[in-house]
């Protein structure tokens, strides 16, 4: 495999990983098959479900549709890189205490999303946070409460 | 040993300090928001080759030919998997020894009899090699003109629809019902193929070791998959062990082991080693059920006061050319609305296209999005209000059988949905209401109603001597909240706090659980570990009444509860003693104890079960462009026992957006000429997004049913997308004056 593999260096919660990748290989099946990272899920692969969303320099990026070759030297978090020592981020802890999940497969990148929307000043209202999740698809329709922990979570990050 | 134990006959809600009733977070819920919950695509034991599935671009014919060799010269391709050198099975897949047997295509033969069926498997070192695999056997087809649509094949009338129900039924005369009618309505109503769509596709983990067999798969009924398993490849049950602690969602998707899993399985032990295989997104229109497409047509007459004297509901689906299941969607007429005479029908036509399955409510949303249509019709044909027609009709015996309801809080949901949702201001006639933008405002309602099934459960409790119990019942979590309303029943049954009980589930060698679906798993499994607990605290009781020393020595079982950990006298609770106590001083190390869960078989036969509901919808119309938006959603709904009204809470908003979806949203589009579905894919097959979803209210109304089970429970998975689908379409057309009459409703249907 040596001749068609490139050397990838990874940053990714903190940790530094150093690769050996074909080029075709995206982000999201580096994490997921190379570096055991499976908090991170493949809905779709099209970019069109919003389960692979992770941050490259702390911006929301759909895992799928990045090649891992593409973010060398970017500082990349997934929900794993969250917590910080044990403790919940407010937005995780905010999912769970307004069971803004029910299979929990889209959870992930619906954390993701919803830190980083946080993030963009786009959890301003009700309206706004529908408007900016909704390239995150949850087919068990915890909608309503996914909008209520991102509120929640909004006033805790804010204040 | 029987003893009759009065904790079992006591109902469960009376005891205090109980589980059962707390609105606790979800106990798997920090595993799910930190990303360590393990799917089965998650898991990546040592060795592991990756699999491909190619599917056919065809809808019927035979594949010709396939570049194997072009597959395997790819590098890091290790086999290619065809019905050339596809391991033997023990069993058919084509055979059929009961209803829930479902064909699979195992690459048995050449034959493509919908669009993308398995037709080849590609294993690999990686998953980028696998697919580019996958991708260069570039199959050559001999095509056969595909079979598409209602009207695409000769119907007929099918042995059985749904579970085996009668096609057929009827009680009256519905054509004198009609004739004698003073208003008589008939409208056809459309709904669309639909597919489940689970965020998590379809995925399995195999290692074979030997004989045996160490799966990691989603399933919603792990006895059954470990049977079908088992009788495929000729091995023992026991040798077949699956962990499906966790499911992405099923809907009924993952009730039956499906082809492509078995594909997995079949490719291991192919290659000896151990493998993933994982479905595209666009493989799971297909191989693992959908919901068929229906027309129905419902005729009603009333009399001058707008009672029913006929109601006549007939559904025409499909199903594939290989197997049945016929979606039951004229049976929703059954149990709603008291009619002197009704009747309900189906026919079926026979297509290229996998079978369908049980989807979320399968014949209750497509009857429920009918009928719900129909009585709003009907209302208006009366000039009477739409709560107010539903309330003249009120069922009080079950229309079809005559049988009384077990419990039946509907006209209370009624009231407080309609109340919260501020019914009452509503004009009659439609297109009267516009909000400050300008947008039409309409608002409809919808009657919810859902089965209280139950299946076949059991489970196996453990008392030990530190005090401390076990519940063990291989119980799937699909997101409904196994996991958590299951070990509030455990703590409750063993009379313990629950952070002293370790509950066991997801794994198929735990007692079986039966199926999580039919809306039943909480009141099948519930029922199971209730029964389990209650038989090791008569264990233990044993051993305390029958112990001299013991304080409760000479009580009696009949004397005796259980709470917090102790046994305590029922005439002097200041009498009492830990299960430590007892099973130290008895010493023994722990006792156990077996449950089952199952239908009462007379209270089947002299009650009619039903949970219920009421949900109201606001849209708003764009009167130029047609665009509408759900504004606003309020469901209040009765269900027995609420063993945790925030999971419970959960699974109402979801069946209440899939009913928004089955009303706005989703529909398979088949491409008449070549038979393959267009819109494969998350992009253009709609579900809702977040921004599609409005402010959601779901009301819990308080329900005690004493005869579906001794817990009292219900069920509560699906009955929220019935009624909602309804309730948006009817405020579709009090908005617009429109009457959808296809779903999902289209803005040209309105600007027409």
């Amino acid at each position: 495999m040596t001749k068609t593999t490139i050397p990838v260096h990874l940053d990714i919660n903190g940790r530094h990983h150093d690769l050996q990748l074909e080029p075709r290989v995206t982000l999201l099946d580096a994490l997921r098959d190379r570096l055991g990272l499976t908090g991170t899920k493949k809905g779709c692969d099209h970019g069109q479900c919003g389960a692979c969303t992770v941050h490259v320099d702390g911006e929301r990026v759909l895992a799928c549709l990045t090649l891992a070759a593409q973010v060398e030297g970017r500082t990349i978090t997934t929900i794993e890189g969250l917590a910080r020592e044990g403790e919940m981020h407010p937005v995780q802890a905010a999912f769970l205490e307004q069971d803004a999940f029910q299979c929990g497969y889209c959870t992930p990148g619906q954390i993701m999303s919803a830190v980083a929307c946080i993030r963009e000043g786009h959890a301003g209202s009700d309206d706004e946070i529908r408007e900016y999740m909704a390239g995150n698809l949850c087919r068990c329709g915890a909608y309503p409460h996914i909008v209520a922990a991102i509120r929640q979570a909004a006033l805790e990050v804010q204040s | 040993m029987t003893l009759e134990l009065s904790l079992n006959q006591q109902p469960a809600h009376a005891r205090q300090g109980s589980s059962i009733g707390q609105p606790l977070t979800r106990r798997d819920g920090f595993l799910k928001v930190t990303g360590a919950a393990r799917y089965a695509a998650d898991n990546h034991p040592p060795g592991m080759l990756y699999a491909v599935l190619a599917v056919s671009s065809i809808a019927r014919g035979r594949v010709a030919s396939l570049d194997v060799e072009a597959a395997k010269a790819h590098k890091g391709v290790v086999e290619v998997m065809t019905p050339q050198n596809r391991p033997a099975l023990a069993a058919d897949p084509d055979a059929k020894d009961h209803p829930f047997m479902f064909r699979l295509d195992l690459l048995q033969n050449d034959q493509v009899r919908y669009p993308n069926q398995s037709i080849a498997v590609v294993i690999a070192e990686t998953l980028e090699a696998a697919t580019e695999g996958a991708a260069l056997l570039s199959p050559r087809y001999e095509v056969l003109p595909a079979r598409v649509g209602l009207d695409g094949a000769e119907s007929f009338v099918p042995r059985g629809v749904g579970v085996g129900g009668p096609a057929v039924q009827h009680k009256g005369d519905v054509e004198a019902g009609l004739k004698s009618a003073k208003t008589r309505i008939e409208a056809t109503y459309e709904t669309p193929a639909q597919y489940h769509n689970a965020m998590e596709p379809h995925a399995i983990v195999v290692a074979w070791d030997g004989d045996t067999l160490s799966i990691d798969t989603p399933s919603q009924g792990l006895a059954m998959a470990q049977g079908r398993i088992a009788g495929l490849f000729g091995i023992a049950p026991e040798n077949v062990h699956i962990r499906s602690p966790f499911l992405g969602g099923g809907f009924g998707s993952k009730g039956m082991i499906s082809g492509p899993q078995i594909l997995g399985i079949l490719a291991a032990r192919l290659v000896g080693r151990p493998v993933k295989l994982v479905l595209r997104r666009e493989q799971m229109y297909g191989p693992v059920g959908h919901r068929a497409p229906t027309r129905q047509t419902l005729r009603m007459g009333m009399d001058g006061e707008g009672r029913l004297t006929a109601l006549d509901h007939h559904a025409k689906t499909t199903s594939s050319t290989f197997d049945d299941f016929f979606e039951p969607a004229a049976d929703a007429s059954h149990t709603l609305y008291a009619s002197p005479a009704i009747a309900t029908s189906h026919d079926a036509v026979r297509l290229d296209t996998g079978t369908p399955l049980f989807m979320r409510a399968p014949g209750e949303a497509t009857g429920s999005i009918a009928l719900e249509s129909a009585i709003d019709e009907a209302a208006y044909a009366c000039g009477m209000d739409p709560l107010e027609f539903r309330l003249r009709n009120y069922a009080e015996v079950e229309p079809m059988t005559g049988k009384p309801f077990s419990s039946k809080a509907l006209r209370e949901c009624y009231r407080q949905a309609a109340e919260t949702f501020g019914w009452a201001s509503r004009p009659l006639q439609p297109r009267l209401m516009r909000d400050a933008d300008g947008f039409l405002t309409g608002w409809g309602m919808g009657t919810a109603t859902f089965p209280a099934i139950m299946f076949q459960a059991e489970a196996r409790a453990v008392l030990k001597a530190d005090g401390s119990g076990v519940m063990e019942t291989g119980a799937q979590d699909m997101g409904q909240g196994a996991w958590t309303a299951f070990a509030q029943i455990a703590a409750d049954g063993l009379g313990l706090d629950i952070d002293q009980v370790d509950f066991r589930a997801g794994s198929s060698d735990l007692p079986n659980a039966g199926i999580a679906g039919g809306s039943g798993h909480t009141a099948t499994a519930g029922m199971a570990i209730h029964n389990a607990g209650a038989a090791v605290i008569a264990r233990l009781a044993d051993l305390a009444t029958g112990d001299e020393a013991s304080p409760l020595y000479g009580a009696g079982n009949e004397g005796v509860l259980a709470r917090g950990g102790r046994l305590y006298r029922r005439d002097d609770e200041s009498r009492g003693e830990s299960y430590a106590e007892i099973l130290t001083r008895a010493g023994l190390t722990e006792i156990e104890g077996h449950g089952k869960g199952a239908p009462d078989p007379a209270s089947q036969e002299n009650y009619a079960k039903h949970a219920h509901g009421a949900v109201f919808a606001e849209v708003k119309v764009d009167p130029d462009f047609g665009q509408i938006r759900v504004t606003r959603l309020v469901g209040a709904f009765a269900a027995g026992r609420v063993i945790n009204p925030r999971l419970v809470r959960s699974q109402y908003y979801g069946g209440m957006i899939w009913g928004v979806s089955f009303a706005l949203h989703e529909e398979a589009i088949t491409d008449r000429r070549s038979g393959r579905i267009q819109n494969a894919n998350l992009a253009e097959y709609h579900v809702p997004v977040n921004a599609d979803v409005p402010s959601v209210e779901a009301l819990l109304v308080h329900e005690d049913d004493p005869h579906v089970n001794a817990l009292g429970i219900k069920g509560v998975g699906e009955i929220g997308i019935t009624g909602t689908a309804g309730a948006v379409a009817n405020a579709v057309w009090h908005a617009t004056g429109v009457r959808p009459r296809r779903f999902p409703i289209r803005i040209e249907d309105l600007l027409g």
